[in-house]
């Protein structure tokens, strides 16, 4: 049964140290927000969980947030690579990171699974690639009717799910359009999931026409959190588009230690939440510029 | 060489979207690829399905996407699906024709790494990693892989297989019981190369307008095998060099965004 609270208060009863956390939204929808409060409240060793890994979890990394990565592609679209995830795998800064390594079909089979109370998800995958040498988590099994040969991995279970999604209803039933990605299945995946939404209105409908309508009922949901703007830089169909500028503004924020610990500690922690973040980054392009 | 009217990447663009046969069902892979697959579906092929793994299918974007999962690809398209859908029943279900993939690195199989350079535990590069290319490469009909020639790209040997070509050449992928053929063409700046029928070796076989073979084999980090019968790929026409700028022109435009 979800409850409507704050993001701050959502983010304290339901994230542990050492829990597994996945929040998802395949670029589109990527619960910014959420992934900035667990910053905030300094959260640790967290085993992180997500397909595209982007600009949230180089944050998450960078932060000293992770302990371990479940994922299938990191990068910064467009753009290229995650510096502070690369500075984790290739120097183990800020702390060393595991990594458990997929493609994208086995990790939406294991979300799949996770979402449909299996212990594993199967696929026809994997197959010629050096992926299932280096993680013990990929294995093939044959199919006892045909004998082909599939590959197995177990399902994903988090602790943990956030999404955003556009709107929700003041009973905390969700509705998001548009790239749903693995949403659905990582809320129903996860032991307690946490919805932040653009707006919470009086009535659930979606606008005419959208695409892709999905409807998550209450009663799969923990927590239900009013952000609006909460997938900033990313985007949310209907509300904003996605600010590439930011993205590409990150390369350079990201490069190098000093810089990305200077950006998070004074639009993230020492902010105290996401509208005062989206003041502080503004502010900066209207500083004075200062002089040598 | 004599100045071209073009550039080498254009040239790369074009020679890729003109091997995508109209009314095709296209996966698509960011960048290089996109921006191949698109140019097609606004010239020769109308009705080619393009389909991207964020779960657009039949998208028909007029900029090309930033991520693979921009809100221009899900309004554009035919129907949206969830990404588990979209890997099961379309690309694992067998619908895909063509699938269209770019590289970090390449062998003289076309097979492809975009996972580490170096040791995997630790490398002197970690790239972005799988995401759908180890499946498009496994279960598409056929495959296309555009990227940039140099030695840096084309190597002796892969630090790691990230999706697989052809393996180790021959009938080694119908060994492993892939379902797809595999790759059939790689197009680079510098020319088209195809897999040698029964060895699976990539082969030279056309040379862009103004690139000497010599060019290509010094861009290749292994002894590039050569077709008998080398050709010259067409020059770009005037109407693929108009629309291909167009849609670039457009897609700067509409990225700039704001700060």
């Amino acid at each position: 049964m979800a409850v409507i609270v704050e993001l701050k208060q959502a983010i304290r009863e339901f994230v542990r140290d050492g829990d597994i956390v996945a929040l998802e939204g395949f670029t589109h929808l990527i619960p910014f927000a959420a992934g900035h409060e667990i910053i905030r409240q300094g959260r640790r060793d967290l085993t992180l969980v997500r397909m595209t890994p982007d600009v949230i979890y180089d944050q998450l990394i960078g932060a000293g947030c992770a302990r371990k990565l479940i994922f299938s592609w990191g990068g910064n679209p467009g753009i290229g690579s995650l510096h502070r995830l690369r500075d984790a795998v290739e120097k183990d800064w800020p702390a060393p990171l595991i990594l458990d390594e997929h493609a994208h079909a086995g990790m939406a089979t294991a979300y799949a699974a996770g979402a449909s109370g299996l212990p594993f998800g199967l696929l026809r995958g994997y197959l010629g690639s050096d992926l299932p040498k280096y993680n013990a988590n990929i294995k093939f099994i044959d199919c006892p009717f045909t004998g082909e040969r599939l590959a197995a991995l177990p399902a994903i279970r988090p602790d943990v799910g956030v999404i955003h999604a556009q709107k929700a209803d003041r009973k905390g039933n969700v509705l998001l359009w548009g790239v749903t990605g693995v949403q659905k299945e990582v809320v129903l995946a996860s032991k307690r999931a946490i919805v932040t939404v653009e707006e919470i209105v009086d009535t659930l409908e979606a606008p005419a026409n959208v695409p892709n309508p999905v409807v998550l009922p209450h009663w799969v949901i923990g927590a239900v959190c009013q952000v609006k703007g909460g997938a900033f830089p990313s985007y949310a169909l209907g509300y904003y588009a996605r600010n590439n500028a930011f993205y590409k503004k990150w390369d350079g924020i990201a490069r190098e230690r000093e810089t990305f610990t200077a950006w998070i500690d004074r639009h993230v922690r020492a902010t105290k939440d996401f509208a005062e973040f989206r003041r502080s980054i503004e502010s900066v392009g209207k500083e004075a510029p200062k002089h040598a | 060489m004599p100045e071209q009217p073009y550039t080498a990447d254009e040239m790369m663009t074009i020679a890729a979207a003109r091997m995508v046969r109209n009314g095709a069902t296209l996966f698509v892979g960011i960048g290089l690829p996109s921006a191949a697959a698109n140019l097609a579906r606004l010239t020769h092929a109308p009705d080619t399905v393009l389909i991207y793994e964020s779960g657009t299918i039949g998208t028909k974007p007029n900029v090309l996407p930033l991520s693979i999962g921009d809100g221009e690809l899900a309004e554009t398209a035919d129907a949206v699906v969830a990404v588990p859908e979209m890997f099961a029943y379309w690309l694992q279900g067998g619908r895909i024709d063509l699938g269209f993939l770019g590289a970090a690195q390449i062998d003289r199989f076309a097979n492809i790494n975009t996972t580490v350079i170096g040791d995997y535990h630790k490398p002197s590069t970690r790239l972005p990693g799988a995401g759908g290319a180890p499946e498009i490469a496994a279960s598409c009909k056929e495959v296309l892989i555009t990227l940039r020639q140099n030695r840096r790209a084309f190597v002796e040997k892969l630090d790691f297989v990230t999706s697989a070509g052809h393996l180790d050449g021959g009938d080694a992928r119908a060994k492993l019981r892939l379902p797809g053929k595999g790759p059939v063409a790689v197009i680079t700046d510098l020319g088209i190369m195809t897999p040698d029928p029964v060895t699976k070796e990539l082969t030279l076989t056309s040379v862009h307008p103004g690139i000497t073979a010599e060019a290509v084999t010094v861009a290749t980090g292994w002894a590039l095998k050569m077709a008998p019968a080398l050709e010259t790929t067409a020059p770009p026409t005037q109407r693929e060099l108009s629309v291909l700028r167009d849609l670039q022109a457009r897609t700067a435009k509409a990225h700039a965004g704001q700060a």
